[in-house]
């Protein structure tokens, strides 16, 4: 390699291949799904919480750590609420077979 | 933990997501794909742990919306999943604003530099704004879809030109935030404001019709603004799990917007549809329609060999699901082949009406999506079209027609349709729709819940 790369580079190139791989993993999602799809993107969506630790995190308790309390709260409701009711709604679709059980 | 060994964990973590997603491919495997994103998000959560202090205060806040988040899952409605996916897209903007601010005002917590290098600038400003805009956006389209504020499109003069230089007057505080020596928040906080005033400019246009675009749309930007904060914080898994949801966002829209026939530029720009259509659009003569009652119709029913059950909206809006899965069993016993189809666009978010059907516990295997069914039609004795309209309306064949070119199901192809509808009136797109005329067609008026109860009765 020749010098030293900048890190939005890489980063950039993590993003480009992230939106190829979502983009041929989503397509092969039934239609029938796609209102799960939804909400299971918005629990995974909810991985802004690592951020928003990162915000609460610091030793040094200024405000900057209370706004990053609120955020871990908010992206919280999001990956428990958003999962449960993604599983909820899986355990709807059902075989004839299998309605009794 | 190390560094190496945070970084290692969190791409174990992106890759459980990815399986999430595919194993949405079928209804079986989904569930397992379920569990796959929750090990993934325990596995990211844990890891952050390790690297962060003040643990009761997040273990603290984490319980508390883990606990919100989960009460609202086990309590909410599936005809209300589209309000419940709005309001969760906004907790994500408004947690990527919040994170911003916290990144600006304290970078040292994120392992950034003091002072702020002008990549990590930028990022946060796209973080930001789309942030802002998806919360603000996601608000109105709460609103709209829960009925607190009117589906009818909000417009005004001038309005596409202001939000125009909103745009640039926000892109213009953004650049002076870029270009300051120091910590510029006067800058910063000036154009999270006008990205927040933007979100509800952008959204209050548009109309109830185009909320499944909408709010696909705003998924996507959910997505992107995770990515954006992955971006600031040099993060790969927030940036491969927001790119996911960004995507799978995008590819929604798209699908949705095909299904309607309507440009994504014209959606987005909105002014289209309001609440219902108003009077029909009337060429002068008068048309005759036939009309019979529920018992005729179940007995046509009854005595067919294949039924194809079209469902929309208006049967949830009825709560006719239950009645309707009775009478496909009722029909079953008699050895009726009974079938559904589903419009993509045929409930109020993508794959909406498999939901509320598979609520109904009405079996998987025999709801069928367009694609799948639409070459059947013409082999079925009895289709019955249940608060359906504009995605059954064969005008979307005729050249020069307002909805030319919009894929329906071509149940006007069957030997006889049954339309259950409360009046002639005219569906989202303000068009009559001449399959109630054919001569084939009986429409059976009232409550689609009363009607369909009268039928399974009847059998």
């Amino acid at each position: 390699m020749i010098g030293e790369i900048d890190p939005t580079i890489i980063n950039l190139t993590v993003f480009v291949l992230a939106v190829f791989v979502g983009y041929h993993v989503v397509w092969n999602v039934t239609p029938a799904l796609h209102t799960p799809l939804m909400s299971v993107t918005n629990a995974i969506s909810g991985i802004i919480l690592v951020g928003a630790m990162l915000a609460a995190g610091p030793a040094e308790t200024d405000w900057g750590v209370w706004l990053g309390a609120v955020a871990v709260t908010l992206a919280a409701v999001n990956v428990f609420g958003g999962f449960l009711v993604t599983q909820r709604m899986l355990e709807m679709f059902r075989k004839k077979d299998k309605k009794g059980s | 933990m190390s560094a190496n060994l945070v970084a290692l964990a969190y791409l174990i973590a992106s890759v459980f997501f990815i399986l999430a997603l595919k194993g949405l491919s079928s209804p079986v495997a989904a569930r397992r794909g379920n569990l796959f994103g929750m090990v993934g998000m325990a596995i990211a959560v844990v890891t952050t742990l390790t690297v962060t202090k003040n643990w009761a205060l997040i273990v603290g806040c984490i319980a508390l919306g883990g606990a919100i988040g989960a009460v609202v899952a086990r309590r909410v409605q599936m005809t209300a999943m589209p309000e419940l996916v709005a309001f969760m897209h906004s907790l994500v903007g408004l947690a990527a604003v919040f994170i911003a601010i916290a990144a600006v005002n304290n970078p040292a917590s994120f392992g950034l530099p003091v002072q702020l290098a002008m990549g990590s600038k930028l990022e946060l400003f796209l973080g930001t704004f789309i942030g802002a805009m998806t919360w603000s956006g996601s608000v109105i389209a709460f609103l709209k879809l829960s009925g607190r504020m009117s589906g009818a499109p909000i417009t005004f003069g001038g309005q596409h030109m202001v939000n125009l230089v909103l745009a640039i007057v926000m892109v213009g505080f953004g650049l002076w935030f870029f270009f300051s020596e120091t910590t510029n928040w006067t800058a910063f906080a000036t154009m999270t404001a006008i990205a927040f005033v933007l979100g509800f400019l952008i959204i209050i246009p548009i109309g109830g019709a185009d909320m499944p675009v909408v709010i696909s749309m705003l998924n996507s930007y959910s997505g992107w603004a995770a990515a954006g904060i992955g971006f600031s914080l040099g993060n790969p898994m927030l940036i491969i799990a927001g790119s996911l949801v960004g995507s799978s966002g995008a590819i929604l829209s798209y699908i949705m917007c095909k299904a309607m026939n309507r440009p994504f530029l014209s959606v987005i720009l909105g002014g289209f549809g309001g609440e219902t259509g108003t009077a029909a659009a009337s060429d002068g003569t008068q048309k005759t329609y036939r009309s019979g009652s529920a018992e005729d119709a179940s007995f046509m029913m009854g005595n067919a060999d294949s039924v194809i059950i079209v469902p929309g909206y208006g049967l949830a809006v009825a709560r006719a699901q239950h009645s309707v899965k009775e009478l496909a069993e009722k029909l079953h016993e008699k050895g009726v082949n009974v079938r559904f189809a589903i419009h993509p666009v045929a409930g109020r978010m993508p794959g909406h009406m498999n939901v509320l059907l598979a609520e109904a516990e009405i079996p998987y295997e025999q709801v069928l999506e367009m694609d799948e069914i639409n070459s059947d039609f013409s082999n079925t004795d009895v289709v019955l079209v249940l608060g359906a309209n504009d995605v059954v309306n064969p005008a979307a064949n005729v050249p020069g027609s307002p909805i030319y070119g919009m894929p329906i199901l071509d149940a006007h192809k069957a030997r006889t349709v049954m339309v259950v509808k409360r009046s002639m009136a005219a569906g989202y797109a303000g068009l009559d729709n001449d399959l109630f005329y054919m001569d084939k067609t009986m429409m059976v008026f009232g409550d689609a819940k009363k009607v369909v109860e009268d039928m399974v009765k009847a059998l």
